[in-house]
């Protein structure tokens, strides 16, 4: 460095923390060498939040929140506006991207156990970003004012409306009518543009900062601060900068090349990320034939739908809607096995993660199809799957007598039993639910009574003391 | 009360969807498919020209400008302004404005009027490919038969009891639909197989299904004007990209090597 930057930086750093920053955060913050492809999309979901700050700004510039100009205004800025047409597909493409990126993000933490002791900070903040982007997502999608902006936004609205006694006035509270109207696009607006990017910003700030105190987990789930040199530099450590924000670069040029081939061949993405009907300006008074939410959602929306009403409320189908985000973020104290990483955990407990997986992915599907007779009962038995993800956690946290497997696969398939008998039904109904309560009685027994029986099935193998590859 | 609204949104959003299933199931009708080519301006304004014709009396685009339209398309805005804008968008010429290619195409005619003649708003076409797609409109428009049950003398097989008349009956001519018995679970179920031309129209039934390929291709082109640049720039930017992939990646080997 020459002698005059030097000396500005000197300048610099003795009024603010400029060198000092740089360095905890870029030049001296040292990564475990071994992060894996699953480590690109923590930056590259910063890089969508950039993207849909910066395309959003530009948005706002020519969009109108008045349920009169709304639709004609996004078609003004498709048609009239210079390249408005690919700063609304960059905002749209944006918003379905940053939840296939997050989903991965926090998949990857599921793996590696990221969220364990000493990071369960990380991993809250991580689950209020994603609370805040799932608000969002929601709040933006109203701004178009297509059939699905509004009815979608009458289903989501109407959900408050569950909540017993206070749950209407609670609806009109929020949108400021009795209907999805004006001044629920105005306020939808307001949080969408300010309120809620400002909270996100805040808490990946806090994420970051969370995770820069205590440092990356990896794949190997092995603490690189445990080996360190006579430098007090972790031995299986590199400076982020340049070993990662180089090899960051190659992720951000491919998922660039994954989020072209999206934007100009195929922004709508055959209806997963734009909707046909969202071509249909709002109309109050037509249902749409099908309301369904985007795609990021409808895992969600299949766990609202598969609850059965209760003295006909649907409040039981929201609480298990909510808790089902609300058991995420328990994580760090549900799983207490002491391994981290999946690589050394128990062979029982990859089977969990795998019909974890497989059971949010099916729900998925499920939210996008009419919820009738047999998908119904499938969307039911796989949120009974997804929720028993959370026990099985607990229970594969210590080791446990072959009693103890045996007398939890009897207590699970008992509850099972009862919550059965208390859905009820014709003898149709019950034909179905005896059938369809295979899947998750096989599933009990395979990741119960395996264990009761195989030791081996739930015996971690060792953890290296420093990490592979 | 309190949880009339939720059980009614919520539970039955799939009920509609489950009655419309229900529907949809007996009375799926089979789209033929188009093919239309963005690329071919002739095609373009074969179909601007049928649009101004036959469409652009009722329904409006109102989104779409003259002007944006005559320059994708090849024309000049001269050639827009005397021959497809017609004295029958009467909100800009009864003021006495002189027609102007930058303006919007909207109709005279209001909703209220277009609700006591139709029985149904008139909808908006500027975006209608991108809702019902290209089959959808190519299969509608090839639709109609003689229906002497509906005000307009016409119903459609792909939109029942459409309020809209056989517009391009002058072109098309008129059909008649043949109708086929058979028996379903007991039940004796009308259906309609074919149609047979009863009044020969000036085209015949193969100018007739490329003049309604014109129609849909400009239609499709005005969902999307971008559409038309949006695959170039793709190649470009795709191309870009890769060479970018080539240089990070080559960087990233070069820093990688003293890792261990």
């Amino acid at each position: 460095m020459t002698n005059k930057t030097q000396a500005f930086m000197n300048w610099v750093d003795a009024r603010f923390p400029m060198t000092k920053m740089w360095e905890d955060h870029m030049a001296k913050y040292y990564a475990p060498k071994n992060f894996n492809f699953w480590y690109f999309f923590g930056s590259l979901a910063l890089l969508i939040l950039v993207i849909q700050i910066v395309t959003g700004i530009f948005l706002t510039m020519n969009y109108k929140p008045d349920a009169d100009l709304a639709f004609a205004s996004v078609e003004y800025i498709m048609r009239d506006v210079d390249f408005g047409w690919l700063i609304r597909y960059m905002h749209s493409t944006g918003a379905s991207a940053f939840f296939v990126v997050v989903y991965l993000h926090m998949y990857r933490g599921l793996m590696y156990g990221s969220f364990k002791q000493p990071r369960e900070l990380i991993w809250l903040f991580g689950m209020l970003i994603y609370l805040a982007l799932m608000a969002e997502a929601f709040l933006g999608y109203l701004l178009p004012w297509g059939q699905m902006s509004y009815w979608g936004a009458q289903v989501i609205v109407n959900l408050f409306a569950a909540v017993p006694w206070v749950g209407e006035d609670l609806s009109v509270w929020i949108r400021g009518d009795y209907v999805v109207s004006d001044a629920t696009l105005n306020r939808f607006f307001a949080f969408h543009v300010i309120a809620v990017p400002f909270i996100l910003a805040g808490l990946v700030v806090a994420h970051i900062i969370a995770l820069h105190e205590v440092g990356s987990n990896n794949p190997d789930g092995v603490e690189i601060k445990k080996n360190k040199d006579e430098n007090g530099i972790p031995k299986d450590g590199i400076p982020f900068h340049p070993y990662y924000s180089v090899k960051d670069i190659v992720g951000v040029v491919v998922f660039l090349m994954f989020f072209s081939v999206v934007l100009f061949f195929a922004p709508e993405l055959g209806g997963w990320f734009l909707e046909k009907d969202n071509f249909v300006p709002a109309n109050p008074l037509k249902t749409p034939e099908h309301i369904v939410p985007l795609w990021y959602f409808t895992p969600f929306y299949a766990i609202l739908r598969a609850i059965p009403p209760i003295w006909e409320s649907q409040f039981p189908g929201v609480i298990a809607m909510g808790m089902a985000i609300v058991f995420l973020f328990f994580l760090p104290w549900l799983d207490r096995h002491p391994v981290k990483s999946m690589r050394y955990r128990e062979p029982i407990f990859k089977a969990n993660m795998f019909i974890f997986i497989v059971s949010f992915i099916v729900l998925g599907w499920l939210g996008t199809q009419p919820a009738t007779g047999i998908l119904s009962e499938l969307a039911y038995r796989f949120t009974e799957l997804y929720f028993a993800f959370f026990i099985f956690l607990w229970i594969f946290s210590a080791e446990r007598s072959a009693k103890y497997y045996v007398t939890s696969f009897i207590v699970m398939v008992g509850i099972v039993v009862v919550l059965d008998m208390l859905r009820g039904g014709d003898a149709d109904k019950i034909a179905l639910m005896l059938k369809s309560g295979l899947i998750p009685v096989i599933c009990f027994a395979v990741l119960l009574l395996i264990p009761a029986k195989f030791k081996s099935s739930v015996q971690a193998k060792p953890v290296p003391e420093r990490v592979t590859g | 009360m309190k949880t009339l609204i939720a059980t009614l949104l919520i539970a039955l959003a799939p009920t509609f969807v489950l009655s419309n299933m229900a529907m949809a199931a007996g009375a799926k009708v089979h789209l033929e498919e188009v093919e239309i080519n963005l690329n071919n301006k002739a095609s373009l304004q074969r179909g601007a020209k049928l649009f101004v014709n036959y469409c652009l009396n009722c329904h409006a685009a109102s989104y779409m400008r003259y002007s944006r339209m005559a320059e994708d398309i090849g024309l000049t805005n001269e050639q827009v302004v005397e021959n497809m804008i017609f004295p029958a968008d009467f909100s800009k010429d009864k003021d006495g404005k002189p027609k102007k290619a930058g303006q919007l195409m909207t109709v005279a005619m209001s909703e209220e009027d277009g609700k006591a003649y139709f029985g149904t708003a008139v909808p908006d076409l500027s975006v209608v490919a991108r809702s019902r797609g290209a089959d959808w409109i190519y299969t509608y428009l090839k639709s109609f038969y003689i229906d002497d049950s509906r005000p307009f003398g016409v119903n459609n097989t792909v939109f029942p009891s459409v309020g809209m008349p056989h517009v391009m009956w002058e072109l098309e001519g008129l059909k008649k639909a043949v109708k086929k018995t058979t028996k379903v679970d007991g039940k004796e179920v009308t259906k309609i197989v074919g149609f047979e031309t009863v009044v020969p129209g000036t085209m015949s039934a193969a100018e007739f299904d490329s003049a309604v390929t014109d129609l849909v291709n400009y239609l499709e082109y005005m969902g999307e004007p971008a559409k038309l640049k949006r695959y170039t720039m793709g190649v470009y930017v795709l191309g870009f990209l890769f060479l970018l992939f080539v240089v990070s990646y080559a960087m990233k080997k070069e820093f990688w090597k003293d890792v261990h």
